[in-house]
């Protein structure tokens, strides 16, 4: 039986865009506009789209590393019991903060550079509790051992590091304080192609040690099909289809996800089907268009998508739950 | 246990990544850097022995910079008295040294408090923003856009001439310079993912930002620090020159240039304001060194 983890409902993150002499607010820029997800424990939920549609601010908006404007954010402990994040004050976040962590994606500002690892670690341990020096010292530096890094590293400052151990040094405080759930932003983007691969199996290797739960986030979507259980795809703020990962790929029913798939390299020339070629770019999020956000750019759009916004609907594909927001599918609706 | 490949994998990387012999601290560096700038490096120089001169004055000078000898007035410069004496008999080198305690400890002392204040305040608010950091940056441009010649003569006519108050009033116009320059460090920093993570923690907020980021906003400060410093020395000279600064009877470096309002001094006794001159003009000239020493082998665009 699967368990939540999260419940998103309706979560909305507005920033607000000034200007003038007076710093008046002039608009709002709807980086996450509406979002219900469910998250499993155990699962690796992929959370695909361009950039700049709101991936990393949903992202931190679960940890509240930016106050969601709108909506719950619930998370549901072991034992069944459900807290809304949103609502808390502060200092009553600090359980959750233990539980929910998140890796950056750029190596470089990831680490501080005037402290030692050890030196910018430590706080984090110190504040939950633990005491002693050693003790702390002995996390880390069993932690730095299970990313393949060598206890000693640290006590070494972050520019003697490469991008690739930087990030792995970015997973051990992540795990540190032994999270449940860590949000991967990007998580390997910013690494050569050859370490990519080491540093996504580590994760997937950690997960199954310490019983880990991934936001795994990314623009990539070739990257996803293999790591993920799920997966989101996301576009202006919006999720616009979530299914099995397999039947995200067979099974594909939001054209914008069609777009996004029909863009991965393929090596295998028999396989390569039609490269559907989005035109523009991704639309401000300051105005999105009216109607479905996605149908200035859709090769299917119709007379009704610029007037009506599609809602996430559930369908059944392979015997599973799929959700889409797209007027053309003609599939019977499940409920 | 047997080794998945993932580790041995992982092995070979290491043992590349050990090959590479780790650059030396960052530190050392940026010390490297700064030592291979020679204006810099003599800039410090010079100012070491100035400052050191000045706070060993009573050991280096066998005579008392206020005693008055009215067997040896405006005496030129002599193997007795280096820069000869003044219009009351007093060495005026003795009176340099001396004065240089008082100017160095203004100079120093203004601009190392205005960047406490103004560090402790733009550091917060920088990080915090909202109402604090709009309050704050008010606050600051008024006391910057107040003619700092107003202020002294306001706070002379009200309290008197005082060492005390050409520091506080140096201060109040100073911190508005470092807060906007912490400020706008830690509004960059701030977005830095580090932040965001100890942010993740729930770390508080003095944690954050002044014990995680202030050391890596120090540099330009450090660099604004010293060029303050040699503001400020200027501008007590100046205005102690104007008879508005540190009480007349405190040698300072502006108060022995005082005595060049006399035309008759200044054309005939020319040891009298000269020399002084010329340390004021230096040590200000070094610190300026320093200052873009600091600049240079701080900036991190820089940094090869
Ligand atoms: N602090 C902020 N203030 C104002 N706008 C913001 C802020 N953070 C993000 N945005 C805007 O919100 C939108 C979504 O940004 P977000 O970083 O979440 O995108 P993303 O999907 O993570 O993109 P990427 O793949 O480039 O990381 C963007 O248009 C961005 O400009
Ligand atoms: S609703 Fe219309 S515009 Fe939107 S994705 Fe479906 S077909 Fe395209
Ligand atoms: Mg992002």
């Amino acid at each position: 039986m699967k368990k939540e983890i999260l419940k998103l409902r309706g979560v909305k993150v507005h920033f607000p865009v000034q200007a003038g002499v007076f710093n008046r607010i002039v608009g709002h820029v709807l980086a996450v506009d509406g979002v219900d997800l469910d998250i499993f424990r155990g699962e690796v939920l992929g959370l695909a789209g361009e950039s700049g549609c709101g991936k990393t601010t949903l992202g931190k908006a679960i940890l509240r590393l930016v106050e969601p404007t709108d909506g719950e954010v619930k998370y549901i402990s072991q034992d069944d019991n459900e807290t809304e994040l949103t609502s808390l004050e502060k200092k009553d976040m600090d359980p959750f903060r233990k539980k929910l962590q998140i890796v950056f994606q750029d190596p470089h500002s990831s680490l501080n550079p005037s402290f030692t690892i050890f030196g910018s670690l430590q706080d984090p341990l110190k504040k939950f509790g633990i005491k002693s020096k050693e003790e702390r010292r002995k996390i880390i530096g069993d932690l730095l051992e299970a990313v393949n890094m060598r206890r000693e590293y640290m006590d070494r400052y972050p520019h003697e590091f490469s991008g690739g151990q930087r990030q792995r040094i970015g997973i051990v405080r992540a795990l540190c304080l032994e999270p449940e759930l860590i949000v991967c932003d990007e998580a390997v983007s910013a690494l050569d192609v050859s370490i990519q691969a080491q540093v996504l199996k580590l994760l997937m290797q950690l997960k199954k040690e310490k019983n880990l739960t991934y936001l795994f986030i990314t623009h990539d979507l070739s990257v996803t099909e293999y790591l993920c259980d799920r997966i989101a795809v996301m576009y202006l703020g919006r999720i616009v289809e979530l299914c099995d990962s397999e039947d995200l790929y067979n099974n594909t029913l939001h054209p914008y996800s069609e777009a996004l798939i029909s863009a991965i390299p393929v090596a295998d020339l028999d396989k390569q089907t039609k490269r559907i070629v989005l035109e523009g770019d991704v639309p401000s999020p300051v105005n999105p268009p009216k109607g479905c956000p996605f149908h200035p750019r859709c090769p299917k759009a119709t007379d009704i998508c610029k007037t009506e916004v599609p809602t996430l609907k559930k369908y059944s594909t392979n015997g599973n739950e799929h959700y889409a927001s797209c007027h053309l599918i003609d599939l019977p609706e499940i409920s | 246990m047997a080794k998945s490949s993932l580790d041995k994998k992982f092995d070979q990387i290491r043992k590349r990544e050990e090959e590479k012999t780790f650059s030396t601290k960052k530190r050392s560096r940026i010390v490297n850097k700064f030592l291979n700038n020679r204006l810099a490096v003599l800039g410090l120089i010079i100012f070491t022995i100035i400052i050191l001169a000045s706070i060993f004055a009573p050991l280096l000078s066998p005579y008392d910079p206020m005693r008055v000898d009215l067997r040896s007035m405006r005496q030129p410069p002599s193997f007795d008295h280096w820069f000869g004496t003044d219009s009351t008999g007093r060495d005026v080198f003795t009176r340099v040294l001396f004065g240089g305690r008082v100017s160095i400890f203004i100079g120093l002392g203004s601009a190392i408090l205005s960047a406490v204040v103004g560090i402790a305040v733009g550091c917060y608010a920088g990080y915090k923003g909202g109402w604090i950091d709009v309050i704050a940056l008010r606050i600051s441009e008024i006391f910057m856009s107040f003619p700092q010649i107003i202020l002294v003569l306001l706070l002379v006519s009200i309290t008197g001439q005082s060492l005390f108050n050409l520091m506080a009033i140096f201060i109040l116009t100073g911190w508005g310079g470092m807060y906007r320059l912490a400020r706008a460090r830690m509004l960059s920093l701030r977005e830095e993912e580090y932040v965001q993570a100890l942010r993740s923690f729930g770390l508080s907020t003095f944690t954050i930002c002044y014990k995680h980021m202030l050391p890596n906003a120090l540099s330009p400060i450090m660099v604004n620090i010293t060029l303050s410093t040699a503001m400020f020395i200027l501008t007590e000279a100046g205005l102690s020159f104007l008879g508005l600064g540190v009480p007349l009877n405190i040698p300072t470096w502006g108060n022995i240039l005082n005595v060049a309002q006399d035309i008759l001094i200044l054309q005939n006794y020319w040891w009298m304001w000269g020399p002084v001159g010329i340390v004021i003009s230096v040590f200000v000239l070094c610190v300026n060194f320093i200052g873009d020493g600091l600049r240079d082998s701080t900036d991190p665009s820089q940094q090869g």
